[in-house]
């Protein structure tokens, strides 16, 4: 999270403009965590992680088998 | 606290809070619905000639290995069910994040009235959309190729969500009416479907098993945008 701070801290003395750009990219970087996280529990193609995450790609009506 | 922090904070109580809630009602409800199925599932393959679990050989350098029935799967009660909560509390997680992150652009979470219709949004985005097209469905029930269905649920899920931001934050009828347009066209496109619908499972069954799995869904997303609204304005300090 380095690069993070380094952004956080940038923005906190810089313009409006470089504020938006950290807001943007935190929100990105959130995002994209979710999207891995899903994608590991609704979408891997690994049989062993989908054997375990079975039942909740079946319940959650995330496309199994 | 940073943005980030506060998105990943907001996200992981929301989730562990709501993922232990629709964890116990999947337990209760669908989770036995695809054991049932599984009993037709088996029943299949009992007929179904042996499977051949030999190892065999393949190009130079390629690792020995067999490919059997026998690749890892939790046991049966506990073990299965304890992965069954851990997992629906990390989807809650994910779907947390999508969540926060998404209305954080729109200025973030007040209240737990507003993060409750951002939840409702996703109870469209992510269940209602894509299960118009591709049902939730039992073990042993046909259907299409699992990478074309994996891609028109994402971008059924993406164009839901675009077009819902757009009627939402669009202040032109122009913009409201690109944003039906692309709620709309994933089901113009058309979901992958198997070549036959014939199935072993019980259309009674399935039938059980759509309605436990969207209700249980709707309850789930309420909960995650509720919790959500809630907690973002008490996890984010004015400073940040």
């Amino acid at each position: 999270m380095t690069t993070h701070n380094s952004r956080d801290a940038a923005a906190s003395h810089d313009s409006l403009h470089s504020s938006l750009a950290s807001r943007a990219l935190q929100i990105t970087f959130a995002a994209l965590l979710g999207v891995f996280v899903l994608g590991g529990v609704g979408f891997s193609h690994i049989s062993a992680v989908h054997n375990a995450t079975h039942d909740v790609r079946h319940a959650n009506a995330f496309p199994c088998h | 606290m940073s943005l980030f922090r506060t998105i990943l904070f907001v996200a992981a109580l929301a989730g562990i809070g709501t993922g232990l809630i629709a964890s116990a009602l999947h337990l209760f409800t669908t989770v036995p619905l695809i054991l049932q199925a599984e009993t037709f599932e088996n029943a299949g393959e009992e007929t179904a000639p042996a499977v051949t679990t030999d190892v065999h050989e393949h190009a130079p350098g390629t690792a020995a290995h067999s490919h059997d029935e026998e690749e890892w799967g939790p046991a049966d009660g506990i073990e299965r069910n304890g992965l069954t909560v851990i997992f629906t509390v990390l989807t809650g997680f994910g779907f947390g994040l999508l969540l926060v992150a998404a209305s954080e652009i729109a200025g973030g979470l007040k209240g737990w009235h507003q993060g409750l219709l951002w939840g409702l949004a996703g109870f469209a985005a992510f269940t209602v959309a894509p299960g118009l097209g591709l049902p939730p469905e039992l073990p042993a029930m046909p259907a299409a190729d699992l990478a074309a269905r994996q891609l028109w649920w994402v971008g059924t899920v993406a164009a839901t969500a675009g077009g819902l931001a757009l009627i939402a934050f669009g202040r032109s009828p122009l913009l409201a009416v690109l944003g039906v347009a692309l709620v709309l066209a994933p089901h113009v496109i058309g979901a992958p479907q198997p070549d036959s619908h014939e199935s072993p499972i019980p259309e009674a069954l399935h039938h059980s098993f759509v309605v436990a799995s969207v209700a249980v869904s709707f309850v789930f997303w309420a909960l995650l945008g509720g919790l959500a609204g809630w907690l973002r304005p008490r996890l984010a300090r004015p400073a940040g």
